[in-house]
């Protein structure tokens, strides 16, 4: 098979890369570009923990071909904190304890983004089927949608 | 030094906050490796070839084809991974669930493995293997199973635990008895009696990280393998005896782990990827799709329990009898013999008999499940007193306020209680707003308890000062869910330091001595005794070097909030000593500072749970909604309280899935046919409501600090808890977990008609 040039822009950076026709864009980000924040937890759209940001839409991207990306936006959990300052959303999730393992975690990031971006004042209901789409086996989600509630909070002050 | 594990009531300084954990900013950031996020240079991708059936010969491998491919590098079967186990039944029964050797015995099943340079050339090659099977009858139902003309599994198996020594082999590999008094003389005293039988479905762990390694086996002999794994030193162990090494020459890196729950206590893929690095020469990393995660990883039993309970007018139960099968999957276990053990743990009864049956079928091994084979038990047992109460009129909480198990009890699985937490759980549940809180029309309340043993074992910790002060302390138990920060909580606690002065890491088996798995709640327990002990042992060091520096006698110092303090009148003047000045003169003083421990941990203090649950059923659809949830349960000493509440409020939610929703769904043709996350539909987000949690703390006396495990018992409580709950909303008894809209549906209309 004939590799697929892609230029695309990740988490602010212009990106370049030859991917196979058939390579999800989560194996582009995880094998090809190193960005391992996205999981792959189902590979087929149930779980949620490859969420990344494309076009400012969220997206499984194991649903996403990785030649899909060329020219558009994408962002990943990498690119959430700036600098040494992590994003309210990620202070928050670590003071509510709001992972245990951790692993469904930069999903959830990146979904709770898109939802704050999108409804910066949402209700408990709101916060619950905005991030319906993304699993957790660890925490009963109690403790994630406290760390969102409070991250609104936060954002709204800034 | 001798090491007293005895409790000391103290005032704690660390133990008992709430600080962020170590590892959190790399789990916040995605810089956090897990099992899948690690590479080597040359490293190749393993993919396991699965029988598409449930029980079937295998008559041939013709593997020519594969190997053929461009890009294979090596191609596996049976026959790579000769059989060493050298009498050893439970590790043949490993080798042979990870690679089928005559019979494929469940959907799913290993029988062959290749490793090529991509993943498109990997599963090029699966297509090429020509597998011959000869197909056999199945049975995937643990009650079929049992009957005499149901297809034999292993036709090695004769039933253990029976009176005779059977002459014809089964799929009941053991029989196994609890209780004691006289069970028949009980229930002649009762004045009520209730007899249920109840079932529950095969569900699964569902971590949502699969199963990941890369291993690397080199021609000399020696091999690393990083993996996602509850233990590391327990995988070691397994796949170095499957693959012919000394367990010294594989060193074992534990990756993060995305999941566990008693899921990644087994080898499943591990050896696999060693034999194909071994064939290949070169790394092969090895990642199960979710797919394979249902279909071939270790689901928990499906069970079938009849229970039968009996009870004087005042409340006062006079006999209580179970018996219980569980499904195994194809090889032995101790599902049911557990299941038999906890059943009736949480209550004090002069006549008690239980007897379980653990019964193999045409289904993946069974694998832990978060106190597994406990919930299956609870939820018959409980669900039982819930209809005894009614039956005597009685309050079900008071009810079990007064059967329940004390200090003292002979338990019905033999050992004394010790301090216990059964009947403050209950009498806080009592006291609790939920309980009084007004219900709705559909809505139906129900409680009901749970127990689970907790475990110790084998430990060892190395705590390490260095010439700055700082502290870096390794431990062997993996971190499932934030242990690494409640184990440096009480570092800081014995040492009198600030938690930002330590650094927890999970160390690899080369660094550390041999640690039992994360597993039976025992992560914070035993690894939070050994630091303890640990840093006890560098105290007396520490109080030998300030001694020295002082050039006073040692017995002269003690230890108080971090320093090094003279006592006596004629040391008035020499101050203090800080962790930090001693350790800066370290290397003048006799070398490195460090405390070291490896022991035993006895003494896990048992742990109760009572729970509290609201839902609302509709009576035209069947669905269910958990509308309320309260925990309530006993955690010895919560070291880090927010991970406490975390562990009660997963373990609810998992209890909550498994009770409503989640099943193993099999074909007539025996295969599975929803090994997904769309069909095996876990709990998401707005399924839920807050789950309240009350913690209590009944000191485990046999723990410095009063701990006891926490991660387990919450997942027993909840199938009984939603299924008093969903029986009192619907006005009809439940008794089949799941309880799915359709069983809920039928469950009324059979009612209705009468």
């Amino acid at each position: 098979m004939a590799g697929v040039a892609v230029s695309t822009t990740i988490n602010g950076d212009t990106i370049e890369y030859l991917c196979q026709p058939d390579e999800t864009l989560l194996d582009v980000l995880r094998d090809r570009l190193g960005l391992t924040g996205a999981k792959e937890g189902c590979g087929t759209g149930d779980c949620g923990a490859c969420s990344v940001i494309l076009d400012d839409r969220l997206v499984c991207s194991c649903l996403v071909l990785g030649a899909e990306a060329e020219g558009r936006r994408i962002e990943t959990v990498e690119g959430m904190a700036q600098g040494d300052k992590l994003h309210p959303l990620q202070q928050k999730f670590l003071e509510h304890a709001a992972l245990q393992c951790g692993i469904c975690t930069p999903g959830f990031l990146i979904a709770a983004k898109d939802l704050l971006a999108k409804n910066p004042d949402p209700t408990e209901e709101e916060i619950r089927f905005g991030l319906a789409g993304n699993l957790c086996r660890c925490t009963g989600y109690d403790k994630i949608v406290r760390a969102v509630q409070d991250a609104a909070i936060v954002m709204k002050g800034a | 030094m001798n090491f007293d594990p005895r409790f000391s009531g103290r005032k704690f300084a660390s133990v008992g906050t709430r600080p962020i954990r170590p590892d959190g900013v790399d789990k916040v950031t995605g810089r956090a490796r897990y099992g899948a996020d690690f590479n080597m240079a040359g490293q190749l991708v393993g993919r396991v070839l699965r029988s598409p059936h449930a029980h079937a010969k295998i008559r041939k491998i013709d593997t020519s084809k594969a190997e053929a491919l461009a890009g294979v590098k090596a191609v596996i079967t049976a026959k790579d991974l000769p059989d060493l186990t050298d009498g050893d039944a439970a590790m043949y029964d490993i080798l042979d669930n990870c690679m089928a050797r005559t019979k494929a015995l469940y959907d799913g099943h290993a029988v062959a493995a290749v490793a090529a340079i991509d993943a498109h050339t990997a599963r090029q090659a699966l297509k090429l293997i020509v597998v011959d099977y000869e197909v056999l009858p199945h049975v995937t139902d643990v009650d079929e199973a049992m009957q005499h003309h149901a297809p034999l599994i292993n036709d090695t198996v004769f039933t253990e635990g029976l009176e005779e020594k059977p002459v014809k082999p089964s799929n009941v590999t053991k029989r196994s008895q609890f209780g004691h008094g006289d069970v028949h003389q009980g229930f002649g005293h009762a004045d009520f009696i209730v007899e249920r039988s109840f079932k529950t479905e095969q569900t699964h762990q569902g971590y949502i990280e699969p199963h990941a390694c890369v291993a690397n086996v080199s021609s000399d002999g020696t091999a690393d393998l990083w993996v996602c794994t509850q233990g590391h030193f327990v995988y070691r162990q397994h796949c170095a005896q499957l693959l012919g090494m000394e367990a010294s020459k594989l060193r074992v890196t534990s990756s993060e782990i995305g999941g566990g729950f008693g899921g990644k206590t087994h080898v499943w893929a591990e050896p696999v990827a060693l034999a194909l690095s071994r064939k290949a020469g070169r790394p092969v990393k090895l990642v199960m799709t979710r797919d394979e995660v249902f279909r071939a990883s270790g689901p928990t039993s499906a069970t079938s329990i009849d229970v039968k309970i009996g009870a004087r007018k005042d409340g006062t139960i006079t006999a209580a009898e179970a018996t219980l099968r569980y499904s195994a999957g194809p090889y032995a276990g101790s599902w049911a013999e557990i299941g038999a053990m906890t059943a009736f743990a949480c209550y004090r009864l002069d006549n008690v008999k239980t007897v379980g049956f653990e019964v193999l079928v045409n289904r993946p091994k069974t694998a832990a499940y978060r106190a597994p084979s406990a919930p299956m038990a609870a939820f018959a047992v409980e669900s039982a007193v819930d209809e005894l109460a009614k039956e005597l009129g009685m309050d079900p909480v008071e009810f079990r306020i007064r059967n329940a198990a004390q200090e003292g009890t002979r338990s019905s699985y033999g050992p004394v209680y010790g301090p216990i937490g059964i009947g403050p759980t209950l009498e806080a549940v009592k006291a609790h707003a939920h309980m009084k809180a007004p219900l709705k029309v559909n809505q139906g309340r129900g409680m009901a308890c749970g127990f689970w043993f907790n475990f110790g074992g084998q430990t060892c910790v190395d705590l390490n000062i260095g010439m700055d002060g700082s502290v870096s302390l390794a431990v062997g138990t993996v971190d499932v869910g934030g242990s690494r920060a409640s184990l440096s909580l009480v570092a800081a606690e014995e040492l009198g330091i600030d938690y930002a002065q330590l650094k927890a890491v999970v160390a690899d088996t080369s660094s550390l001595g041999y640690n039992d798995m994360t597993d039976g709640s025992r992560g914070t327990f035993s690894s939070s005794m050994a630091t303890i002990s640990a840093a006890r042992n560098a105290i007396k060091i520490l109080r030998e070097r300030a001694a020295q520096m002082w050039d006073i006698a040692v017995d002269d110092v003690v230890w108080e909030q971090g320093h090094a303090v003279a006592k006596g009148e004629k040391h008035g003047n020499l101050g203090k000593l800080s962790l930090k000045e001693i350790a800066a003169k370290s290397g003048t003083t006799g070398g490195p500072i460090a405390g070291h421990s490896e022991l035993v941990a006895d003494g896990a203090g048992v742990s109760f749970a009572t729970h509290i649950c609201d839902v609302e059923v509709d009576p035209e659809t069947g669905a269910t909604r958990v509308i309320r949830y309260t925990v309530v349960q006993d955690a010895g000493k919560a070291v880090h309280p927010t991970y406490v509440e975390g562990q009660y409020q997963g373990g609810a939610a998992q209890g909550i899935g498994w009770a409503l929703n989640e099943e193993y769904i099999y074909g007539k043709d025996g295969r599975l046919q929803n090994a997904g996350f769309l069909d095996y539909r876990i709990p998401v987000c707005s399924d839920l409501p807050m789950i309240d949690t009350q913690i209590l703390e009944i000191p485990n006396p046999n723990h410095p600090y009063g701990v006891r495990g926490v991660g387990e018992t919450s997942i027993v409580p909840p199938l009984a808890a939603i299924a008093n709950a969903v029986s009192n909303a619907a006005g009809v008894r439940m008794t089949h977990i799941p309880m799915s809209p359709p069983r809920i549906l039928a469950a009324i209309e059979a009612e209705r008609e009468g």
